[in-house]
This record gives structure tokens, sequence and C-alpha cells, in this order.
């Protein structure tokens, strides 16, 4: 790999009552591509952020290309020639694409050059995309090759990806890497965050994993299987989920035909979703986030209704039902969004216990609040979700996402749901507790009820789903068994490559 | 430097303390005020807070002090029910109107008839003129989409307008010699609102004010509605989530509030004012927002604060009168009160940490 681009030494970074990073040391080789390794909270973010100049190290010392390396701010980051493309776009949904990336330049050139420039390094790297279409109506996948192109322009030498792939389906990923092997041939060095593990194998020269804000190793990833490069990363044995002990009985739980207009202006709208569940099946909705998985919830959930004899739970029509009435007989659900949604942030744990949890829990007489009832039902959950958190009072805000994702899974299981719905379970949450949210999952399915999974880690739904089926721009397909679906069977599902044809060859 | 750190729970302690800080806080920046307007600092102050309750004629003030109080608090805990689920009704002045106006109507189209209905009938046309006239934002804001800030502020205007038309017009007092204004009901023994134990200022309109805030408290802290109006206000997707359907939160708030306002409305006109004018509103129903959030928009610091809003204005009226200070000075005074509040009100989810940040 050639001569070091990147050395970091003795980094640290405390912020109040956590040490985010701790004396993290490690080198990065012209035109490598290096994997940075971890559970969420193990100082990934920090560790780049600090690179690109978002946040001032405490101590230690960056040097880069020989020199060293002090950014105050990413504008000093970018000039040195290191880009980031962020998880979360920073993207104007209204503007077009050369708009878009018009405004993350300091000198930006006239409108037709620059879209001139866009369509050559589109060419060059193979990331087909026209500078003149409104980034709301891309595709997760184009929005981020907008980013991308965004960062190429600058010439980097170090380009940062955090999580780069988890709103790809698998045809667009291997198109990105297949960018990102160009540009690595080319000398640009690429710091890959991901917790995919199967993804850095094929694509990284060499990683180093962080836990707890500390290195605690290095490899060559090749070398390693993703289940050694797993224990690595928590730093101990993996368990395998168990998916034993279901049998499939009736069907309880009906979709016919169920559309939706679209909840925002760039929102996607349900498009004649139809399906079936039986008791004690667990079905898999694979797909990008933003293709209509929301809405699906919310409309599934009771808090939007759907056109009468849309959905229909023990052949009963509850398609006009709130979600209050739909948890009385047996529907409950859980939403994405933890904060604000599926929780409320500033509110206790035991008020965020009573938030879903009255009508099936007896926590109210006669709608007067029984508080002692909630507090134990919510140290109910607590106990039996080994919920990390001093106590019940802790308002929900104080809680590390996965924490907060075991309190809203556990308050749900908890009250007994004949159908589970999930969106998004384990997003954000670190890989123990994920493992347990699943076995939550799968408990609950053997124990009757049927749960139905919307994620985009498809790697957790082959694990825990009897059925997959892919939503994709609000249509959701035909279900199939995840028993001998191939990943590339499964990325055809999920709408292939979104017009991407050409790039594949 | 000084810098704000967000504190991972809102602090108890503080949410309690901040008021009673704002209050020193305005003492001290309005004795500084009264000192630069040439008046002695200490003794305004005195004036202003101590004397209507402890001085020579404090025996008189007492009494004002529950009249005045009793109308903002009975406003502010309707108010504070719409701000606790992000509900804004700002247009309590115009319900109060409205009530008064409905009330007294109905009294003076029966007068001169006695009967023992006529009052607790009055009482249910005040809370329906109220309700009615908080209906209006209400709906438009459900149906149409409109802001309610904006629609029940303007209500206001078109209200004061109704109420000198009143005045005037339809409700004016045939044997007034052409005055304007109406019959005064303080003399229309079934219409009047009377004091219930003499000296103490106590009306009906106080006790329907200590029945708010308890039934406040109930609907807040102890049963389910009163927790969804809470969650409403602090995560309108986890509200929907919850079980609540926006509209009839928003129709529910509006309504509750401005049936509050048109009963306190109807308790003044029949009792301290007696008639409809067409300066009959005081703006209780702006001072209100006040006392609803130096109380903290919970029910037992309304009932504090409103308490304390009607000192201020029992010694503002004493201050100008005894020292002269102009009333204006008064108004900023009481301004001060809610700068200070909301400003110390970030201590309750900041923490102030001086020195240089360690980035």
């Amino acid at each position: 790999m050639g001569t070091t681009l990147l050395k970091i030494e003795g980094l640290t970074k405390a912020y109040p009552g956590v040490v985010a990073n701790d004396g993290v040391g490690f080198e990065v080789g012209r035109g490598e591509v290096h994997a940075l390794l971890g559970e969420n909270g193990a100082g990934k973010s920090t560790l780049v952020k600090m690179i690109y100049g978002l946040v001032k190290p405490d101590s230690g010392t960056m040097t880069f290309n020989g020199a060293p390396y002090t950014p105050a701010e990413p504008r000093a980051a970018r000039l040195s020639g290191v880009a980031m493309v962020f998880q979360h776009f920073s993207l104007f949904e209204a503007l077009n694409v050369a708009e878009n990336v018009a405004l993350g330049m300091e000198n930006p050139p006239p409108m037709r050059d620059l879209a001139r420039r866009i369509r050559e390094i589109s060419a060059a790297y193979g990331l087909p995309l026209d500078p003149e279409r409104l980034v709301g109506d891309l595709s997760a996948g184009e929005r981020q090759r907008v980013e991308i192109i965004r960062c190429l322009l600058q010439d980097p030498k170090l380009l940062i990806m955090d999580e780069p792939t988890s709103v790809l389906t698998p045809q667009e990923v291997d198109i990105l890497f297949h960018t990102l092997r160009k540009l690595s041939s080319e000398g640009t060095a690429i710091l890959y965050i991901s917790h995919k593990l199967e993804e850095i194998r094929s694509l990284c020269d060499g990683a180093t994993i962080l836990r707890g804000g500390k290195v605690v190793g290095s490899c060559v990833p090749r070398e390693k299987t993703a289940r050694e490069l797993a224990e690595m990363m928590v730093g101990g044995e993996f368990t395998t989920t168990d998916r034993s002990g279901r049998a499939l009985g009736a069907t309880i739980f009906e979709v016919k035909a169920l559309s939706l207009p679209s909840m925002s202006q760039f929102g996607p709208s349900l498009r004649e979703v139809s399906l079936s569940l039986r008791a004690g099946e667990v079905l898999g909705i694979g797909g990008v986030a933003g293709n209509g998985q929301e809405e699906l919830l919310a409309t599934l959930s009771g808090e939007v209704p759907s056109a009468p004899g849309t959905v229909k739970l023990h052949g009963q029509d509850i398609s006009d039902l709130g979600p209050n009435d739909r948890r009385r007989l047996g529907l409950q659900g859980a939403p994405e969004e933890r904060l604000g949604h599926a929780a409320v942030p500033n509110m206790s744990l035991t008020d965020n216990a009573l938030l879903t949890g009255t009508v099936r829990r007896p926590l109210t007489r006669k709608g007067f609040l029984d508080m002692t009832a909630a507090r134990l039902f919510a140290e109910e959950i607590i106990q039996a979700f080994d919920v990390r958190t001093p106590g019940p009072h802790v308002a929900a805000r104080a809680l590390s996402g996965g924490n907060l994702q075991k309190f809203v899974i556990g308050r749900e299981v908890l009250q007994a749901p004949e159908v589970l719905i999930v969106n998004q379970p384990t997003w954000g949450v670190d890989a123990a507790a994920a493992a347990a949210i699943r076995q939550a999952l799968l408990d609950l399915a053997a124990k009757g009820a049927a749960v139905i999974v919307i994620s985009q880690d498809l790697d957790e739904l082959m694990e825990i789903a009897d059925r997959f089926c892919a939503l994709n721009e609000g249509r959701l397909s035909a279900p199939r068994p995840t028993e001998g679906l191939t990943i590339d069977e499964i990325g055809l599902m999920l709408g292939g490559a979104h017009g991407m044809a050409e790039a594949a060859q | 430097m000084i810098r704000l750190v967000k504190r991972p729970v809102p602090s108890k302690a503080w949410s309690w303390a901040t008021p009673l800080i704002a209050v020193l806080a305005t003492m001290i920046a309005g004795g500084i005020l009264f000192a630069v307007l040439g008046k002695n600092p200490v003794e305004a102050i005195r004036v202003i807070f101590w004397d209507p309750l402890f001085g020579p004629n404090a025996g008189y003030f007492r009494g004002q002090l529950l009249v005045k109080a009793a109308p903002l608090i009975l406003i502010a805990s309707g108010l504070a029910v719409g701000f606790k689920a992000g509900i804004w009704n700002i247009g309590a002045e115009g319900q109060y109107i409205i009530g008064a106006i409905c009330g007294a109507a109905l009294a003076l189209a029966v007068y001169p008839t006695e009967s023992a209905w006529l009052f607790p009938a009055m009482v249910i046309l005040g809370a329906l003129g109220g309700f009615l006239w908080g209906l209006i934002p209400a709906l438009l804001k459900v149906i149409f989409g409109t802001n309610e800030i904006l629609v029940s502020l303007m209500l206001v205007y078109v209200a004061q307008n109704l109420l000198a038309y009143m005045a005037f017009g339809p409700l004016k007092n045939p044997e007034g010699y052409g005055f304007p204004g109406s019959r005064n009901l303080q003399q229309y023994a079934s219409a009047h609102n009377p004091e219930l134990i003499a000296g103490t200022g106590a009306h009906w309109g106080v006790l329907a004010a200590l029945i708010a805030v308890i039934g406040a408290y109930i609907l807040m802290h102890r049963h389910i509605a009163g927790f969804r109006i809470r969650v409403a206000g602090e995560a309108p997707r986890a509200a929907r989530f919850a079980g609540v359907v926006p509209a009839r939160l928003v129709v529910f708030c509006l309504g509750l509030s401005g049936a509050l306002a048109g009963l306190a409305g109807l308790f003044e006109v029949a009792g301290p004012s007696g008639q409809i004018t067409d300066s009959f509103n005081a703006g209780y129903g702006f001072t209100a927002i006040i006392v609803a959030f130096l109380g903290r928009l919970h029910p037992i610091g309304i009932l504090l604060a409103g308490l304390l809003m009607a000192l201020t204005y029992i010694g503002g009226d004493m201050a100008q009168l005894m020292l002269s200070l102009p009333s204006a000075a008064i108004q900023v005074f009481q301004g001060m009160l809610l700068f200070f509040l909301l400003g110390f009100d970030l201590l309750t989810n900041y923490r102030v940490r001086i020195g240089r940040a360690r980035a």
C-alpha cells in the first residue's frame, strides 16, 4: 500500500460522563481501503468527526500527507484533501443535483460548467447522475451518488464514508464498491465505517477495531471470518438466535389492496399493498428506507385509517379503527423513530410505559392513572429486556438508542400482542442488544403471535423471517420463503439498482 | 466564556426555583427602574408587594386581591391545558368579553323578573359564549389549517367592537339618560354575583377558580386524557401513536379555555364590574397568559401566580396613586416578570458552565 497517508496517535476525546475515544491510534496508507469496525457507541463517529474537523480532540496528534494535521473546521479538512460522505444526507429535495453540489462548494463554477463536470465524473466512476434532476425525485442510492460526486469534485486524497451501504440495494452496493475500488486504484484512500462484516471482508484492505473508545485490534479482514470479526467487535462469544419451536397456525392478519396517498411531498404513496400472516409466523419486509415503510407502519398501527375492508384482524375489518382500538384487539406496533414517535423524549420511562400500555395492561382505573402500576410495568420492561438505566424515573432521552429501543420493543412484547409490527427494530442498536431484540421477536412468534419486521438489514430478515417480501416505491412484492433465497434474488425484488444497468457492466 | 450545557433530564429543583428567582430579579430590576425615575426603590417595592397585604388599608385591598386573582386563575387554568398540548389560545380576552355579553344579555332580556334560575342560567350562557367564540379558531384550524394564534388574537378585536356595539346599542340601559353602558346587574338581585363572605372579595367566580384549579390538576396529572394532552405537546407524533386525534384535541383545548374565559367574564360582569360598558374588559385575558407561564402551566403554580399578579395590579395602582409612578412603569414591571421567568427558565433544561470549552 506504499507510504502512509494518515497517521493518528493517542487521540483522546472525552464528553461529560463518557470517554468517546481513548488514546486511539492507527494508520491509513495511500490508496488503502481501511475499515473502522465497532458496535454503536464504540467511538467510530467521534473519531471520523475529529479527522473531518467537526470535533476537536482533547489530546493526541494526527499527521496527514507527512505534515501535522489539526483541522479547525471541515473547510480546513477539505482544503487538506479530506472529504466525507455522511450517513444522513444533507441535500435539499427541492433543488436539482447541480444546485445541491454547488451549495457545498467554496467557489462554485458557473452552473453549465458544473453540470458538465458532474457528467464527466459520473461517467468516469460509473455513477450515472443527471445534474438537472430534482433531488426529491431521486432514490436513496442516487442521493448518495450526489454526495459522493460532491466529494470527488474536490479531488480528495482521503474519502471517509459513514455506513454508506445501509440505504442501498445489493446491486447498488456492487456498483458503489466498483467505484470505491477504482478510486483506490487511483491512489485515493478510503476510510470505511460499517458494521456489515461481509462487505468489509470483500472491500477493505485493512481494518481497525474499536470497542468502548479504544483500539482493541487490527486485522486484514479477508483473513478473518465474519464471526471472528464480530467477536472482536463485541469482545466475547457471539450468540446466534434460536428460531426453533414455532408452529404456524391459522391466518389471523390480512391486508388487501391497501393504498394510501403519500404523507409528505417526496414520500411514496402505498399502492395496492396486500399481505397475510399466520399465527406464529414472522414476515420480513425489506427495502431501502423511504419506500413506504413509515407509511405502512402508520396505517397498520391505526395512526392513519385506510379504506374499508383493507385491514382485517381475525376476519374483522379494522381499517377505520384508531391505534388504541387496534391494541385492544391485539395489534401492536413499534415505529422506527424512537425519540418523538415510539417514545416521548422528555418524559420518564414510567410515562412512556403509559404511552401505549393503558389498553392491554391495567394501568388506569376508569381513566384515572395508576402511577404505581405504571412504574411496576416500566420496571418489568427494564428487568425483562435488560434496559440499562438507573430506574423508571429517568427521561427517555437520557437512554442510549439501543437501550431505548429495547424498552420500546419490550413495552410492546410484554403486552402479549397477537400481531406485532416493528419498523427497523435494531437500527442504531449494538450487536448484543440487536440479538436480544431479534430473539424476543422470535420468542413472541413461538408463543403464537404473528410478527411483521420491516427492516433495511437484509441479514436480519434472513435470520428471523419465515417469508420475505420487498417494499419498493410503495409497492409490496409477493412474499417468498426466506429459505433458499439468494442475495441476488432479494436485490431484484428490491427493485434492482434503480436504473443502473449500464454501470453494472 | 459562558456556555450552556444541556441537562440529560430537566431539573425538578430549578423548575420550582425559577419563578421565585424571576420574582426576585423583577424586584431588583424594577427597583432600579423606579430609582432611575427618581423614586425610592425600597419604598416602591414595599408599596407594590407589602402594603396591599399588610399595610394600613390592607383590609380593603385583601378583598380586591381575590377579585382580581379569580378571573386570572380561571382563565389561566384553561389556557395552560391548551399550552401544554401546544395549542396557543391567545384570544382569551375575546372569549371573556363574549361570555360576559351572553350572560348579561340573558339577564337584561328578562329584567326585572326575579328567579333563582336566572344566575345559574347566566353562568351556563357565559361559559357557552366563551366556548363558541373559542370554537371559531378551533374549527378554522381543523378544517382549513389556519393558525389558531392569529385567529384567536384577531377575534379579540372583533369581540371588542361587538362589546362597544352592545354597550351603545342593544344592551344600553333604557333608563340611563343616554349614557353608554347597560343596567347595573349589581342592582338586580337575581342576576347579581355577590360577595359570598363579606370583606373577603370572594364571589362565585373565586369558587369557580378554585374548582378550575382542582379540576385542571386532576385532568392533567391524574387522568389519561391529561396525560395524552401532555404527550401531544411534547411529541405530536407520539401522541398520534398513543391514539390522540389531533382535531379533537384542538377543539377540546380551545373550547375548554374559551368556556373558562367566558365564565370569568360572566362572573366579572355580574359581580365586581356590574355593567356591560365599552371598556368593560380589563386585559385579564392577556395577563392570564403571563399567569399561566409564571405558574409553569401547573394548576397549583397558576393559583400562586394569579395571586401574585393580582398583587402587582393592586400594588401598581397604589404606587401610581401614592408615589405617582407612571402606569407604563407598572406595565414594564409586569412585563419584566415574564421576561425574567422565561430567561431563567433556561436553567431547567440547561446548566451554565463558566470557562473555555474544552472542545
